[in-house]
């Protein structure tokens, strides 16, 4: 079964004052078809792991491994990992000006299967994935982004997933800023996703509440670069009562 | 670029970063209203470097070109006319010439003093060109020369003017344009020289009452490259639209300074240039000037630049400039944006599968896209997509250290 390895990965971001360290020794593993939710404070690197993960330029890993169904996740460039099933459904999307959402969705789906789709059949998915989302058609014409509202930016993460269907995603806090529609309409995208493609999701985020939707077979609290505790989905109530605290040391403040 | 947006190198303060402003009435210092415009050479000499309109430019390498002896062997010029359309090869008596306005500066006033023989292309009254007319400039050696055309469409009459400059050259041209009353004239220049090339252009238009003019530059080839055009309305309900479309590559420099005059009522201008850079050294300067005059009364005038730099090592000069002189105007606008192509759109697109080379190709066809499509001639729109394929794969390569096909 395909499985994302992340073992003992240590990561550093490029600062002006040098590579600052963020990531102590990461351990996870996740199989096709599970859930695995993080849940930690502020600051801790659950969107350096995403990142570091994907290949953002701006982090170093200095130790580590990261594999997907066996093959080295690291020594791919960022397409490349794309190409290979992961995908990052971004914490802040980024704007693409005058490259519209249409012209995107089919370059990248280009990409990803190698070969162009059906001009047909293309059409009508992406019009269906739209509207499943509630996303109005007209979006397809609007550049990447550009003046999207923060929740239709996470939409249009989560319209990726399931055109471009990965083996892997990470969800980088895509539920925040989702009213409580939105929030329902996203998460049946995603448990489509997890039905149709057996999907492997990372779920990041600081909220039970997207948890009643999808519902996590593991929950891992990270705190201060690594993963402090694990358990199953009751963990996740017992932090939104009780807070971080317990994990953090009596000296400790999350860092700025 | 919405990300990233700066206004790299641009001294006018009110440009902003993204989306436009309105302005009451603003005086920058150095009217264009009193910039001398001349026929003699006396009145415009050699400059020093250091003046307004030379500011920005690599004086040493324009030199040749402001020289008074200019000879005529440095180019070729061809004409293949719409059948509607007559072509005459003249003397530099011919009274049509010199009617466009005066040379406003030292590489117009050369070009003026020493060019031997006219090419001039008339639309006839009320004619309305079934094709294209193509205005071939070659250069076939580095001898510095002058260059002079002359488009001429009278009253009522419709056409589609292409000037193309390719080859090696050094040449000092003039291109007037006189669109008589009613007449609508598209005129194109494409600036797509050899490396070598150095080139500079004055384009003079007179648009008349109810005349229209959509005037398209587009450079893309050549080492030095200044082309300015000029616009005065004559009269009443005239109409000038102008495009710039422009690629710089490493060491290349290419400047564009517009002027458009509004000296009567009830005109309206419409500027829209955008350039993209990439290489080390690659320079690019946009000056655009628009002066609406105390006449004139209910002007409406929006001008546009937008830079897009995909390398360290690249300049835009971006300077709006709009000078008001009456209150009763019926718009007057302009931004300027300089934007990067970023690491974190780099990083997104390859995010989702898309090569590095690919997403470069992606978002600067974007940001010309719609320019392209405004210039409404599809024989210049088709091969305009084609020559910035051929400069992405150059800027690709660039990049990838992969030779050049
Ligand atoms: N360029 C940088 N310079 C300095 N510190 C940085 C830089 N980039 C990230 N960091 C730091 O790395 C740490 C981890 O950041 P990260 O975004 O991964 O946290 P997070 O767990 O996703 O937080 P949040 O819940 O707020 O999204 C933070 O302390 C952050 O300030
Ligand atoms: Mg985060």
């Amino acid at each position: 079964m395909p499985t994302l390895e992340i073992r003992d990965l240590h990561v550093s971001v490029e600062t002006k004052e040098g590579p600052k360290p963020i990531l102590r020794g990461v351990d996870l593993t996740i199989a096709s078809g599970e859930t695995h939710a993080i849940m930690g404070p502020n600051g801790s690197g659950k969107s350096t792991l995403a990142s570091a993960l994907a290949g953002h330029p701006k982090y170093t890993v200095t130790s580590g491994t990261a594999t997907l169904d066996g093959e080295d996740l690291l020594a791919m460039s960022v397409d490349e990992r794309a190409r290979a099933g992961l995908f990052l459904a971004m914490q802040y999307p980024v704007e693409v000006s005058g490259v519209s959402v249409a012209n995107f969705l089919r370059t990248a789906k280009t990409a990803i299967s190698g070969e162009a789709p059906a001009l047909r059949t293309w059409g009508k998915e992406v019009r269906g994935a739209m509207e499943n989302l509630r996303m109005d058609t007209a979006f397809a014409e609007r550049s990447v982004n550009e003046g999207f509202s923060g929740g239709e930016k996470k939409r249009h993460e989560i319209l990726q997933m399931e055109l471009f269907k990965p083996r892997f995603a990470i969800l980088d806090e895509t539920d925040s800023g989702l009213d409580v529609d939105a929030l329902r309409v996203v998460s049946e995208g995603v448990n489509r996703a997890k039905e149709q493609t057996d999907v492997g999701i990372l779920l990041i985020t600081h909220y039970t509440r997207i948890l009643r939707y999808i519902k996590p077979d593991f929950v891992h609290v990270f705190v201060d670069g690594k993963i402090a505790e694990e358990g199953g989905s009751e963990l996740a109530d017992r932090l939104e009562e009780e807070g971080y605290d317990k994990y953090l040391g009596a000296n400790k403040t999350v860092s700025a | 670029m919405t990300t990233a947006t700066t206004d790299l190198t641009t001294d006018h303060s009110r440009a902003v970063a993204d989306g436009a402003h309105t302005h009451g009435a603003v005086k920058p210092q150095g009217s264009r209203a009193e910039r001398r415009t001349s026929f003699s050479l006396e009145d415009i000499p050699i400059p020093a470097g250091r003046e307004e309109e030379w500011r920005f430019s690599p004086a040493d390498r324009l030199q040749p070109l402001f020289q008074a002896d200019l000879g005529s062997s440095g180019v070729t010029v061809e004409v293949t006319a719409a059948p509607e359309v007559t072509v005459e090869t003249v003397g530099r008596d011919d009274a049509r010439l010199g009617t466009a306005g005066k040379p406003g500066d030292r590489t117009a006033v050369t070009a003026w003093n020493a060019f031997q023989q006219a090419t001039i292309v008339t639309i006839p009254k009320e004619a309305v060109a079934s094709d294209v007319t193509s205005v071939r400039v070659r250069g076939v050696s580095q001898d510095a020369s002058a260059a002079h055309v002359l488009v001429r469409a009278e009253r009522h009459s419709e056409a589609v003017v292409v000037l193309d400059h390719d080859g090696v050259g050094t040449l000092a041209e003039t291109v007037e344009i006189v669109v008589e009353d009613g007449a609508q004239l598209t005129v194109v220049s494409v600036q797509d020289w050899a490396d070598g090339a150095v080139h500079a252009s004055s384009h003079r238009a007179r648009i008349g009452r109810d005349a229209k003019l959509k005037h398209v530059v587009v450079t893309f080839g050549g080492d030095v490259v200044r082309v300015t055009p000029d616009a005065e309305f004559t009269a009443e309900g005239g109409e000038v639209e102008m495009v710039g479309l422009y690629f710089a590559d490493t060491n290349q420099h290419q400047e564009h300074r517009l002027f458009v005059d509004h000296a009567v009522p009830d005109c309206k201008s419409r500027v829209t240039y955008k350039g993209a850079l990439q290489g080390a050294g690659a320079h690019t300067v946009w000056v655009g000037d628009v002066l609406i005059r105390a006449a004139a009364e209910n002007t409406d005038t929006y001008e546009l630049n937008r830079n897009l730099v995909l390398s360290d090592g690249a300049r835009a000069d971006s300077v709006p400039n709009l000078e008001i002189e009456t209150g009763e105007i019926a718009g007057a606008g302009h931004a300027s944006a300089t934007g990067r192509f970023d690491d974190e759109q780099l990083f997104y697109l390859q995010a989702r599968g898309i090569p590095e080379t690919e997403a470069r190709k992606l978002v600067v066809r974007g940001f010309f896209a719609e320019l392209i499509h405004e210039i409404g001639v599809p024989s210049v729109e088709e091969r305009l997509l084609a020559s910035i394929e051929a400069e992405l794969e150059k800027s690709m390569s660039v990049i990838t250290g992969a030779p050049t096909a």
